[in-house]
């Protein structure tokens, strides 16, 4: 990694080279991410109008790319008038350095930290230790990465590569805990017990916003354990970092997105807690509020056509939970911060497609679709992945040689995937063992990059139905 | 240029078309009966772990007094406005002046009204109105006790999200709470219990006695 949390240091193939050998990261993913998918369809099927939503959620998003300026500029207006403070960021460098100087200006050395990838994204605790400022991460699974030294694995649980009997060792070694069990509800309260002196006597808090509304100025944060509430609460300053793509326009648009993301995410009708807030309130939480927004390359995303709508994501971590690739080869070897199918088009953009290691992740992917039928936003992440093969194979072109049969396969996916009902026909070929993309009923191996790779795997079959065509029949 | 014009020329430059209306064809309403509602209501909120005790209005201290007992909590917090007779086996804490986190931390519970209830997704919304109090009283204690009234329930997170715009609009802090403090964490499955109260018990209340 060289400035953020968003750079692989590795190609892709080479990096999952050294997960996959990793049998016991595997063992635990697999298990987490079947059990999430299990109940995730019952908590999907019972609502009848999920489809409905989804286009809601897609169609919104795209309305607010479109009309993205007069949207942060209400925003600010918004939060102004409600006695926040609204801070610009172009880059990871500038969030940081904005991020300092506010903590240094209360005098705190220390600070609590609600989880925000968007603050991994830009390294923002390293930056605060080196100016002397102690960040301490509140939510358990980041909590336990950053007990373990670790880097996360998964954007909504990012320990999800450890299993409770490694989390209890953990905390027995580093919290002195010697006759913890691996329960979690007990290990869930070793980190209460732990935690909760320092909630009481922080006095600054930083967040990240998973919605932040135009009109109103309201900022949403969604959580479960209560550490979130605890950080928006108790401290004097709060300081919350923002991606510049996650302003909404209206408060009533949460109706849409307050039901899509808990079910998409952790498959309940509802997250224990969510918390919104506009501005200051007189007597009750924080006095100072700060909201930092964060360009570091969503405007790059948003020049291309095709690839702008991997912005559309609300992180709610349904590709990762559903994706073989990722499953096999766990969120590490994608050497970012965005792991999964996400991670494979929105790290590559955000930096650019010329960084060497970044370029290899869009071929991290079967193109079975399963990303596709999950998100709850609907991004066609096969879409973007194929386009993004192209850039880079243009890329490559340009700058190296490249076997001209790596060109050709990438055209017909290119053609394949360059539109939806193609895509669907070529998913049904896939079932029935034909099409471009398939040997013996599985997909690959995959022509390009990570040919070698898949070669060598056994990647998960196409299933016999979609859940798109399930749908279709069943609703 | 300042980082603000510069990120904003960036995304006028990447000259987003307006892109076709938003598709609002959900549904807006649970299409439940009123009975249905408020069954739904308890149910969903009992499947998180919450208690969910149903009774009249005029019921609410011997309920109260038998939780109380059952659950051996005494000091109990209670916000400005709510106006409920405590049992007298019970010790109020008001918080005026302003209680401190620490002065919470020894109080067994706190007693709130809230500002709506959801049905379809087991959820109660407080806005700091009146008998909610502060976000931190119902965030220290170990158990939060919530009267909501069967007239405040809807059907559907549309339904409250539409009654929760006056609350926004007027600048309030909002809290969604959906069955106590919990955690997905180990192994993404939902344990309960970690930072927020463990215990949460919903009294669900129907007028009259
Ligand atoms: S891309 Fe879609 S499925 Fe993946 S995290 Fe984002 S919103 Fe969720």
């Amino acid at each position: 990694m060289s400035d953020g949390g968003i750079h692989p240091a590795k190609p892709f193939p080479e990096a999952a080279h050294l997960t996959l050998q990793d049998g016991q990261m595997r063992r635990n993913l697999g298990h987490a991410t079947r059990t999430i998918r299990a109940k995730r369809e019952k908590t999907v099927l019972e609502l009848p109008d999920w489809e409905e939503l989804r286009e809601a959620g897609s169609s919104l998003k795209a309305h607010v790319m479109a009309n993205l300026e007069p949207l942060l500029l209400q925003l600010e207006q918004s939060v102004t008038r409600a006695g926040g403070v609204v801070h610009w960021a172009r880059d990871a460098e500038e969030a940081r350095a904005i991020v300092t100087r506010l903590v240094q200006g209360t005098g705190a050395k220390d600070v609590v930290k609600v989880k925000s990838i968007t603050t991994d994204e830009i390294n923002l605790n390293g930056a605060l230790e080196a100016a002397g400022i102690h960040t301490l991460e509140t939510d358990l699974a980041e909590l336990i990465v950053q007990l373990a030294h670790d880097k996360p694995s998964h954007i909504l649980v990012p320990a999800i590569h450890k299993n409770r009997a490694e989390i209890r060792e953990l905390f027995v070694r580093e919290l002195g805990l010697p006759d913890l069990s691996d329960e979690p509800r007990e290990l869930a309260g070793a980190a209460r017990t732990y935690l909760r002196k320092k909630f009481l006597s922080a006095k600054v808090a930083i967040s990240g916003a998973n919605f932040a509304v135009a009109a109103t100025g309201t900022v949403g944060v969604v959580e479960s354990e209560g550490n979130g509430r605890m950080c928006l609460t108790l401290p004097d300053t709060l300081i919350t970092l923002m991606g510049i793509e996650k302003v909404l326009p209206q408060w009533q648009d949460l109706e849409i997105f307050l039901q899509l993301l808990p079910r998409a995410s952790t498959a309940e009708r509802m997250n224990p807690y969510t918390s919104f807030w506009t501005g200051v309130h007189a007597g009750d939480g924080p006095k100072a509020f700060h909201l930092v927004l964060l360009d570091n390359g969503r405007t790059r995303v948003l020049e291309d056509e095709v690839g702008r709508q991997a912005l559309h994501c609300i992180r709610c971590s349904a590709c990762l939970n559903v994706c073989p690739v990722y499953e096999r080869a766990g969120g590490h070897a994608y050497g970012s911060v965005y792991p999964g199918p996400i991670g494979a088009i929105l790290t590559p953009q955000l930096i650019g497609m010329e960084h060497e290691n970044a370029n290899t992740l869009p071929f991290a992917s079967s193109l079975c679709g399963a990303c596709y039928d999950a998100c709850p936003v609907k991004i066609n992440i096969p879409e973007v992945l194929v386009h993004l093969r192209a850039r880079a194979v243009e890329h490559k072109k340009a700058h190296s040689s490249l076997p001209t049969l790596e060109g050709s396969a990438m055209t017909v996916m290119a053609w394949v995937f360059g539109d939806a009902s193609r895509f669907a026909f070529a998913q049904k070929l896939a079932r029935l063992g034909q099409g471009p993309l398939v040997k013996e009923g599985k997909i690959g191996p995959l022509p390009g990059l990570l040919g070698g790779w898949t070669e060598t795997r056994d990647l998960k079959q196409v299933p016999k139905e979609s859940f798109r065509e399930w749908w279709g029949k069943n609703k | 240029m300042s980082a603000k014009e510069a990120i904003l020329a960036r995304v006028r430059a990447a000259g987003v078309q307006s892109a076709a209306s938003v598709a609002r064809a959900y549904r807006k309403n649970s299409g439940w009966t009123r009975t249905e509602i408020l069954e739904q209501f308890a149910e969903r909120t009992a499947e998180y772990k919450a208690e969910v005790i149903r009774g009249r209005e005029s019921d609410l201290t011997t309920l109260l007094e038998e939780v109380c007992f059952r659950r051996m909590l005494s000091r109990i917090v209670v916000p400005a406005g709510l106006n409920v007779d405590l049992p007298s086996s019970l010790t109020a804490v008001f918080d005026q002046p302003p209680l401190t986190p620490e002065q919470l931390e020894t109080c067994d519970a706190v007693l709130t009204s809230c500002a709506l209830g959801i049905a379809e997704t087991g959820t109660i919304v407080l806005d700091g109105g009146p008998g909610q109090g502060r976000r931190v009283l119902s965030l220290i204690p170990d158990t939060h006790l919530c009267i909501v009234w069967g007239r405040q329930i809807v059907g559907s997170v549309p339904e409250g999200v539409a009654a929760l715009e006056g609350s926004v609009r007027a600048g309030r802090a909002l809290t969604w709470i959906s069955g106590p403090s919990a955690t997905s964490d180990i192994e993404l499955s939902r344990v309960e219990g970690v930072h927020g109260p463990r215990n949460l018990v919903v009294f669900l209340l129907e007028e009259g006695t």
